[in-house]
């Protein structure tokens, strides 16, 4: 119980930093929005249901890797990090903390880019939402993750990017997959399996991350 | 407490400490002068665990849980009140009625009436202050201070030498500073790093 209690202070510490600092999750919620409207633009009108899905996948990746890039901002600034691996605390509840910080608010810019798809696009259909819901958990998984592992580098805005975006390619197979044909099952069941064996990795890992 | 053999570290093609011996009992208080850059940080930070050797052997009998460590940052989230920082840290390093812990220290080193003051609005000595909180709010075995006076004015600074003596004997203490006359009557050995 005690490792929940940990995992759920520096999760509610993540959410009070930004509910004070707002420095993550409207630049989210602008940079979805302001992308789907110009994708809306941007297609021509006769642009297949592929397309239109698979645009919004690249919107919702990048406005993960947008707050990816901020997460452990607070933790470099001050050192911060360094005093929370001290602890006697299991490390791994330090990232497990973050990915629901991380989740959170994922699903907050989500509440507002589905409906802006739908108004925009078509109609959200339950796979789609079922497919973001099971990408979330990847996304911040293995994010969190890299971000940690960018932070204590000097081209973090640039290495985060490089590590996140192959690792999650099949995050966007799955997630269009699912979203596009008419078995969606199939596509939800392998991004539910990359999120067990991507969570259980990360998870195992971030002590290493952290430590020299 | 604290046994080193040949130890040194680089970063990259900078050697910042070579062929360092140590030897600090339990209860012993170092002393650690030098130059900026000599690496007295560098012997701290190693000593915490927050860097690993590049060269030598390093022993440090306690667990990571039993270490307080005030470094040049104050290890504390600007956007968190003092007692929030403190309250935070007293849960991760399992501080038992850590709310009252974190009260004394707070009036101890007058930050009482900052408590619910975010520490990025605090002045440097403040902050330095709090970090000297958040570094004892465990009551370590073993204590790595980096210019504990670095920032405070007269009165903060007599109430660390206060502090210093209280440890002294009771703890194991590395103190590295630019001060050493400060300090100098306390250490029960010295360490010159050039």
């Amino acid at each position: 119980m005690t490792y929940f209690s940990d995992v759920f202070a520096l999760a509610r510490k993540d959410l009070l930093l930004e509910l004070r600092s707002r420095d993550t999750l409207p630049a989210m919620l602008l940079f979805v929005v302001s992308t789907l409207v110009v994708f809306h633009f941007a297609l021509p009108t006769d642009a297949s249901d592929t397309a239109e899905t698979g645009l919004l996948w690249v919107a919702l990746l990048f406005t993960a890797l947008l707050g990816l890039v901020r997460a452990f901002v607070a933790e470099r600034e001050e050192r911060v990090l360094d005093g929370l691996v001290l602890a006697p605390c299991d490390r791994s509840a330090i990232w497990l903390g973050k990915v629901i910080g991380v989740l959170a608010f994922l699903v907050a810019a989500e509440l507002v880019a589905l409906p802006a798809y739908g108004l925009f696009f078509q109609p959200v259909g339950w796979e789609l939402v079922a497919a973001v819901a099971l990408a979330n958990i990847g996304l911040a998984a293995v994010g969190t993750l890299l971000a940690a592992m960018a932070s204590a580098g000097r081209a973090r805005e640039l290495l985060l990017p490089l590590l996140f975006l192959p690792l999650v390619i099949p995050i966007v197979v799955g997630g269009v997959g699912a979203s596009v044909t008419d078995d969606p099952g199939r596509y939800l069941a392998f991004l539910g399996l990359y999120d067990a064996v991507f969570a259980i990795l990360s998870w195992a890992s971030f002590e290493y991350v952290v430590t020299e | 407490m604290i046994v080193a053999r040949g130890l040194g570290r680089d970063f990259g093609a900078k050697h910042v400490l070579r062929g360092l011996d140590l030897d600090v009992p339990r209860g012993g208080f170092l002393l650690v002068t030098g130059p900026n850059g000599s690496g007295k940080s560098t012997l701290l930070s190693l000593c915490a665990g927050l860097l690993a050797p590049t060269a030598g052997e390093l022993a440090v009998a306690v667990d990571r849980g039993d270490i307080g460590y005030l470094a040049h940052e104050p290890l504390l989230y600007r956007e968190l009140t003092a007692l929030e920082n403190l309250d935070l840290y007293g849960r991760l390093y399992r501080v038992p009625e850590r709310r009252e812990r974190a009260g004394m220290l707070l009036e101890r080193f007058g930050l009482w009436d900052a408590r619910r003051e975010r520490v990025g609005s605090l002045s440097r000595g403040m902050t330095q202050r709090l970090a000297l909180c958040r570094a004892l709010l465990h009551e370590p075995d073993l204590l790595l201070l980096d210019e504990p006076h670095a920032s405070l004015d007269a009165d903060a600074s007599s109430l660390v030498d206060a502090l210093l003596s209280e440890l002294r004997g009771v703890k194991t203490v590395l103190v590295a500073t630019h001060d050493p006359i400060r300090v100098g009557d306390l250490a029960t050995q010295a360490l010159a790093l050039a």
